[in-house]
């Protein structure tokens, strides 16, 4: 091969190039379709770098597992489906709440329920933000491409030891299993980004205590040698359960702040041919995919079309979704699903512009000729 | 539209026709080109009809999945019969030579060549019929080149099978000579 670097590879296996690339260290998980192959590829792969992979008996051990092995001090997986992403929503809100940094991937297939397990969808993009209780900050990122699955693993590893918070990888039964070509960069060539932790002997270690002018307190690992407890429950800088309402509100105000105050940071997103359109597709993960193709079509017959396509879904790229919305006449959300992103475009644009969607949840991807012709019907 | 190729392998499960489209998708990444290779899974994974799809292309590929096909192989009757309606009617239909092919089926070139056979006569292992077919699509299309082909044969198969596979690929090459 002229350059080893290039190869062909399924997005589940990419997945787990970029944990391992990002520095994972534990995988604690439970297979499920069509997410299986990365608990196979990370079984194989932990060990070759001094990891450890571990089945757990259900989904909800796994990723329960997963957050042990960062509280350990070791950047931490679980990956899973529908089913799975469900079971796994309260220890989610539990990652959140302690400020756990762990990745979880979702691969996306038809619901409600064991539904359509063998087949793509991107039905739960709502439930990555809202499935478990409480207010408490989200972060998820949706891949179109084998390449990107790679990319945004490696960031989300960095972006839950930046801030301390479960990252979620929204990916798709057709990214994940398809076969692409991918150049896997030098590790050089990556930044990776480590949680930051207590001085040595830090005198009076408080878990939860931020520096000054910070939002991310340093994070220690069991078995530094400090002491410290770790609850669900509302807790102070010390770590343990606290009822006062002045504490709760100062707690849950800076686990929002990490992520509202860092938008630019963590936002990313994709703009083709949207400069002249009049039409903007906003569409993600495999279905952005459709959408361009879409694009291209009707560009070539000279018709003012273009792709929005976020690459953060969650916090939703709000102030350019709005922005948008101010210079196009439609916006035409295509998503697997009966209609969820398109209630987050219509709350954003306030009315500015038509929105149409293209929502589909039998088990099928969406067509570029599908989105063609709602395109043509909405010019 | 970039010009790409699109082509769907069909026949049973246990065929190997992933692995197929899995070889010929990174013969074409050998080759500089870009390929996506994707498969059907579920109650078909197994007997029934089966298919792996490929499309190759010098440029970006957006939609993923092969509509109607360029290039079309079937090794079974039932995925022919199921399948037929999916190829461009100025497209290629590479069948085994034990397959009826509809009279009525609209489809420029049929080529109909005895794949199983071979791999089961001629080599003496019915499994390796799909490297038998891969030979036989590219001799007779070009779609990548032996080079590579082979070099993406030898990569994905289980390790001392290697000349079982390169006669397959030979026996190939030859049906369609």
């Amino acid at each position: 091969m002229k350059n080893s670097k290039i190869k062909l590879m399924q997005g589940n296996e990419a997945c787990v190039e970029g944990a391992i690339a990002a520095g994972m260290k534990f995988y604690g998980g439970y297979p499920i379709t069509p997410s299986t192959e990365i608990a196979e590829f990370s079984a194989i792969k932990l060990p070759l770098v001094g990891g450890k992979f571990i089945q757990m008996e259900d989904e909800i051990a796994g990723i329960a597992a997963a957050i042990g092995g960062s509280l350990a001090g070791l950047k931490s997986m679980t990956a899973t489906s529908g089913p799975g992403f469900s079971l796994k929503q309260e220890n989610l809100g539990y990652a959140a709440i302690a400020e756990i940094p762990l990745v979880i991937v979702n691969v996306q297939r038809g619901g409600p329920s064991t539904g359509l397990p063998t087949a793509p969808a991107q039905a739960d993009v709502m439930q990555a933000k809202w499935g478990t209780h409480g207010d408490h900050p989200t972060i998820a990122l949706s891949p179109s491409s084998v390449k990107e699955t790679f990319d945004l693993t490696v960031r989300a590893f960095n972006l839950a030891e930046k801030y301390r918070t479960p990252v979620i990888i929204l990916t798709d039964e057709i990214v994940g299993h398809m076969r692409e070509k991918i150049e896997i960069p030098d590790a050089s060539e990556l930044e990776i980004i480590d949680r930051k932790r207590p001085g040595n002997n830090e005198e009076n270690y408080m878990p939860y205590r931020v520096r000054e002018g910070e939002l991310v307190p340093p994070m220690a690992a069991y078995g530094d040698g400090y002491r410290f407890h770790v609850t669900g429950l509302m807790h102070d800088e010390t770590g343990f359960p606290s009822n006062s309402s002045e504490n709760a509100e100062k707690l849950l105000d800076r686990l929002m702040e990490k992520i509202d105050n860092n938008l630019d940071d963590i936002i990313e997103y994709e703009e083709y041919m949207v400069e002249d359109a009049e039409i903007v597709v906003i569409s993600y993960g495999s279905t952005a995919r459709s959408a361009k193709s879409a694009i291209k079509q009707l560009r070539s017959q000279g018709i003012k079309v273009g792709l929005f396509r976020p690459i953060t879904v969650w916090p939703f790229p709000e102030e350019r979704v709005y922005e948008l919305s101010q210079k196009v006449k439609s916006i035409v959300v295509a998503e697997m699903n009966l209609g969820q992103i398109v209630l987050e475009v219509e709350r954003i644009v306030k009315g500015n512009c038509e929105i149409a969607l293209v929502g589909k949840a039998n088990g099928e991807v969406i067509t570029p000729e599908e989105i063609v012709n709602k395109l043509k019907e909405v010019l | 539209m970039a010009k790409q190729t699109e082509i769907r392998l069909t026949g049973s499960g246990g065929q190997g026709l992933i692995l197929a489209g899995i070889i010929l998708a990174e013969s074409a990444i050998l080759k500089g080109e870009n390929a996506v290779q994707s498969q059907s899974y579920g109650p078909e994974a197994r007997g029934g009809a089966s298919k792996a799809e490929v499309i190759i292309s010098k440029e970006e590929i957006d939609f993923p999945k092969v509509g109607k096909a360029d290039i079309m192989l079937a090794l079974t009757q039932v995925a022919l019969d199921k399948y037929a309606n999916t190829l461009k009617s100025e497209g290629l239909l590479v069948v085994d030579s034990s397959i009826n092919v509809p009279e009525d089926l609209n489809v420029k070139n049929i080529v109909s060549i005895p794949i199983l056979n071979t791999a089961s006569e001629v080599i003496g292992k019915t499994m390796v019929a799909n490297i038998v077919a891969l030979g036989a699509i590219q001799e007779l299309t070009d779609i990548v080149s032996k080079e590579y082909l082979e070099e993406a044969v030898l990569s994905r198969v289980p390790r001392g099978t290697e000349e079982l596979n390169k006669r397959a690929l030979q026996e190939g090459y030859n049906l369609v000579k």
